[in-house]
C-alpha cells in the first residue's frame, strides 16, 4: 500500500509540475471567461453605430420606426446614393413605391459591409413599423399601440415541473440541454486526453526500459493502478482549478462591468426580474441578459449535477483508462501500433458522444435509456439526461443501476487489463492483436 | 555454509515453449555465481522467477534457509535487468530516491545512501541531471548504484557490462568484488565468457531451458581438458609426432601437442629432454570457457530454439 502511493506521487507530481498543464489550467478558464465578458461587453457598448438615411417619399414608415442606441434612422432631404457618405450617413434604405398585401424589396446600400445580426434588427425594425402603420391605418390610435408593445415584451414562457403537491420547480429545457451537452462534451474530451495519457505513460515505462527494474520491487498490478490513480487524481485537479477558477474570474468580470450596468444587474436581482415599467425601460438590454443569464443557471440542480459529473468523470476514466493502459503495455517502440490497437477503445467513445447529441435533445427514448446504463457509453450519455433532472427525467433506480454497472465495469476492465498488463510490459518484440490479449487475458499467466 | 538460494526442480512453461524445464543448483553465501547460456535458453525467465516478477509451475525456491516470499523478500534482493532503464525527463537525483523508496527504504535512508555512491563512484554533480542527458555508460553506473542501493543480500546483473568502457567496467568489477567481500551473493548472468573467467567462482550452463553444467570454474576446465601441452622452444622443427604426442600446431616458438593415450605429461618431457631439445617452457593448456560453452552448446543442437507445441 505504501508503495502504491509512492507511485502515484510519482505520477501525480510530474505531471501537475509540468509547464503544459500549468498552462492549459490557467488559460482555459481565462479564454473562456475572456470570451463570455469580451462579446457581453462589446455587445452592451455597442462600438457600432449605424446613422442611416432613408429615402421615403411616402412618409410611411417616418412616424413609426424606432431608433435604438446603434441604429438611427434619419428622414433627410435631397439625398441619394452618391452623397449620403459625404454627407456623413453610413447607410442609405430606399423605400420602394408601397403597394398593400404585397412583398417589396427594400434597398439598403453602405460603404461598410453589415453583420447578419445588424441586417435582422433592421429588417424587423422595418417591418414593425410598417406593422404599426397598417394598424394605424386601420384605425389603433398610438397610444393603445405603445401600451400593447410594452405589455408584451413582459410576456415569457416560464415551464414548471409538477413534483406532487404544491411543490414546483421552474424548469428550463434551454439550460439542462447546455448542460448535458457539455458536461457530455467535457467527458468526452477527458476521457480521450486521460486515457491516452495513461496509454503514453504506459508505453514510456516499456520503451525506457524501466518497467522490469520497477516490476521486481512491486506487483504490475500495482504499477498499473498507481499509474491510473494518478493520472485520475491530474484530472480532478484540472476541474477543480478551472471550477475555482472561472468562478473568481467571473465575479472579478462582473467587478470590471461598467457601474450603471451593475447598478441594473442588482436592482433586477432584488425585484426578482420585474421592474416598474419607468425602471424597465431603464434596465438595458444587455443589464436583462446578464440578470436572465444569472437567473436561468440558477435553476439548475448544481450539487446533483456536479457530484454526478465527478462520478462519471471518475467511473468512465477508470473504465477506459485501464483499457488503455492494457494498449500501452503491448505496444513495441512503433506509434502505428498504438493507433490501431487504440481503435476499439476510441471508438465507443466517439459513438457515445453521439449519442449524446441526440441525447440532450430528447432524454427519455430508449436509446437514451439503453446508452445510460451500458458502461461504455453511460459516462457521456447519463449526464445528459441527469441535467434534465433527477427523478423528473431520470428515476432513482434508473440512475443507482447506471452507477452500478459502470462500478462493475471498471472492476472487470481493470481486471482484465491487469492481466494483459502483466503480460505484455515483459513482453518486447512482439507484435501483439487484440485476439491475443484476450487469449492472455483468460489464460494463466505466471 | 548453507547456501543462500537454493533452486530446486524449478519449472515454467509458456504456451509454446519449455522456458525453464526442470532446473536445480545451489549458491553459497558471498560467491559470485555465473548464469551462463545463449540467446533463449530461459536465463531470464529464470532470473524473473529467482526474482518474484514470475511463479514457478513447479519446484520451490529457498532463500536464505526459507520457501521464497516476494512480496516480503524483494527488498533482499536488487536486480538490475537486461532491459533495463530510466524514466528520461526525471531528475537522476530524483529518480534513485523514488527507485530506493520503491525498494522499502524510507527517504532519510536512501537519500544517505544515495549520497553515499554518488561521492564513491564520481557522480555527485549528477543529481539535478536527467537521464537524458547521460551516455548509455553513465546511465549504466546509474543502474548499476540503484540496484546495490538498499543492500540486497542477492545481486542479480543481467548483462552488466554491455555498453561499459574499459575505464568504467572495471570500475564496476571492482565494485563487484567488493559487494562480494562484504558478504552478498551476486549472480551473474551473461554470455560473455571471458568475464566469467576472470569474475565467477562458480557457474551455470543453461541450454534449451535445461542446466547443462554445473561447477567452479577450475573443475569445469579440469573436466573439459583435452591433454593438450604448449611446448615453447628455439628449435621448433626439430619436434615432431611420435607415439607418445601428436602435434596440433605450431605458432612462432610455441608447438602444442596432444598427449596420446596411455601416456602422461611427464614422459613428454622425458622424450623432448632424450632428444635434447631445450625448452624454454612447458603449461598444460586448459580450454577456455568461451570453447566449452560453444562445444556444449552445439552438441545439445539447436543453438536458437524451436517453438514446440504441447
Amino acid at each position: 500500500m505504501h508503495k502504491i502511493w509512492l507511485i502515484i506521487q510519482r505520477e501525480y507530481t510530474t505531471r501537475v509540475s509540468n509547464k503544459r498543464f500549468l498552462l492549459i489550467t490557467f488559460l482555459m478558464p481565462l479564454l473562456m471567461v475572456g470570451f463570455l465578458f469580451g462579446s457581453a461587453y462589446l455587445s452592451s457598448t455597442g462600438t457600432e453605430h449605424r446613422k442611416i438615411a432613408v429615402v421615403d417619399p411616402n412618409g410611411f414608415i417616418k412616424t413609426s420606426i424606432k431608433n435604438t442606441n446603434q441604429i438611427e434612422f434619419l428622414f433627410p432631404e435631397n439625398i441619394d446614393t452618391n452623397n449620403y457618405s459625404q454627407k456623413g450617413f453610413t447607410d442609405i434604405l430606399i423605400l420602394p413605391h408601397f403597394e398593400k398585401n404585397s412583398k417589396a424589396d427594400y434597398i439598403l446600400r453602405s460603404k461598410k459591409s453589415m453583420g447578419l445580426m445588424l441586417q435582422n434588427s433592421i429588417s424587423e425594425k422595418i417591418n414593425a413599423a410598417i406593422e404599426d402603420q397598417m394598424l394605424q391605418e386601420a384605425g389603433i390610435h398610438q397610444n393603445v399601440l405603445d401600451s400593447i408593445h410594452k405589455a408584451s415584451q413582459f410576456a415569457e414562457l416560464k415551464a414548471y415541473e409538477d413534483k406532487g403537491g404544491n411543490v414546483s420547480k421552474e424548469s428550463n429545457a434551454g439550460l439542462a440541454m447546455g448542460i448535458g451537452y457539455a458536461s457530455g462534451f467535457l467527458i468526452y474530451l477527458t476521457l480521450l486526453i486521460y486515457g491516452t495519457m495513461v496509454m503514453r505513460g504506459v508505453m514510456e515505462e516499456k520503451t525506457n526500459r524501466i518497467a522490469e527494474v520497477i516490476i521486481s520491487s512491486v506487483k504490475p498490478f500495482e504499477l498499473m493502478s498507481g499509474k491510473i490513480i494518478g493520472i485520475g487524481a491530474v484530472g480532478l485537479t484540472q476541474f477543480a482549478m478551472w471550477i475555482i477558477l472561472i468562478t473568481g474570474l467571473t465575479s472579478v468580470g462582473m467587478g470590471l462591468l461598467p457601474a450603471d450596468l451593475q447598478h441594473q444587474v442588482s436592482s433586477l436581482q432584488q425585484s426578482n426580474g420585474q421592474m416598474a415599467g419607468a425602471g424597465m425601460a431603464q434596465a438595458s438590454e444587455s443589464a436583462m441578459r446578464i440578470y436572465n443569464m444569472q437567473h436561468t443557471i440558477a435553476t439548475a440542480n448544481w450539487p446533483l449535477i456536479l457530484s454526478c459529473f465527478i462520478f462519471y468523470f471518475l467511473g468512465g476514466y477508470l473504465f477506459y483508462s485501464a483499457l488503455f493502459a492494457a494498449v500501452g503495455s503491448v505496444v513495441n517502440e512503433d506509434p502505428q501500433d498504438a493507433q490501431s490497437l487504440m481503435f476499439p477503445i476510441t471508438m465507443p467513445i466517439i459513438f457515445s458522444y453521439i449519442i449524446t447529441n441526440m441525447v440532450t435533445q430528447n432524454p427519455n427514448t430508449p436509446l437514451a435509456f439503453w446508452a445510460s446504463m451500458i458502461p461504455f457509453s453511460s459516462p457521456l450519455v447519463m449526464m445528459a439526461r441527469v441535467a434534465y433532472g433527477v427523478p423528473s427525467a431520470v428515476s432513482y433506480w434508473e440512475l443507482a443501476l447506471s452507477m452500478s454497472l459502470l462500478i462493475g465495469g471498471f472492476l472487470f476492465t481493470t481486471w482484465l487489463s491487469g492481466k494483459i498488463y502483466r503480460t505484455g510490459i515483459l513482453m518486447y518484440g512482439k507484435k501483439v492483436n487484440w485476439k491475443t490479449m484476450i487469449k492472455w487475458a483468460f489464460t494463466k499467466q505466471s | 555454509m548453507d547456501p543462500i538460494l537454493s533452486l530446486q526442480g524449478l519449472k515454467k512453461y509458456y504456451a509454446t515453449q519449455k522456458a525453464v524445464d526442470d532446473i536445480s543448483f545451489d549458491i553459497q553465501k558471498g560467491s559470485i555465481f555465473g548464469l551462463l547460456g545463449p540467446n533463449g535458453a530461459g536465463k531470464t525467465t529464470l532470473l524473473r522467477m529467482i526474482t518474484g516478477i514470475f511463479y514457478p509451475d513447479e519446484g520451490n525456491i529457498i532463500l536464505d534457509g526459507k520457501a521464497f516470499n516476494p512480496t516480503e523478500d524483494i527488498a533482499k534482493i536488487g536486480y538490475m535487468p537486461e532491459e533495463r532503464g530510466m524514466y528520461k525527463k526525471m531528475k537522476i537525483g530524483e529518480q534513485a530516491l523514488y527507485l530506493a523508496q520503491l525498494k522499502g527504504l524510507s527517504k532519510a535512508e536512501a537519500t544517505e545512501k544515495i549520497k553515499y555512491w554518488f561521492r564513491k563512484l564520481e557522480m555527485e554533480t549528477w543529481w539535478n541531471k536527467k537521464v537524458e542527458d547521460l551516455s548509455k555508460g553513465m546511465s549504466q553506473k546509474l543502474q548499476f548504484v540503484i540496484t546495490v542501493l538498499h543492500e540486497p543480500k542477492l545481486i542479480i546483473l543481467d548483462e552488466p557490462f554491455s555498453g561499459l568502457d574499459p575505464v568504467n567496467a572495471n570500475l564496476i568489477k571492482d565494485e563487484i568484488f567488493g559487494l562480494a567481500k562484504n558478504g552478498s551473493t551476486i549472480i551473474f548472468s551473461t554470455h560473455r565468457m571471458e568475464q566469467v573467467e576472470e569474475i565467477c567462482d562458480h557457474i551455470v550452463l543453461v541450454n534449451l531451458g535445461k542446466k547443462i553444467l554445473d561447477g567452479t570454474v577450475q573443475e569445469i576446465k579440469q573436466q573439459f581438458k583435452e591433454n593438450i601441452f604448449s611446448i615453447e622452444t628455439d628449435q621448433i622443427d626439430s619436434i615432431t609426432d611420435n607415439p607418445i604426442f601428436s602435434i596440433i600446431k605450431k605458432e612462432g616458438q610455441k608447438v602444442f601437442v596432444k598427449i596420446n593415450d596411455g601416456n602422461n605429461s611427464n614422459q613428454v618431457l622425458g622424450h623432448l629432454i632424450h632428444n635434447n631439445n631445450r625448452i624454454i617452457a612447458y603449461n598444460e593448456v586448459l580450454p577456455s570457457l568461451n570453447d566449452i560453452f560453444i562445444k556444449l552448446v552445439e552438441t545439445t543442437h539447436a543453438t536458437t530454439r524451436a517453438f514446440q507445441n504441447l
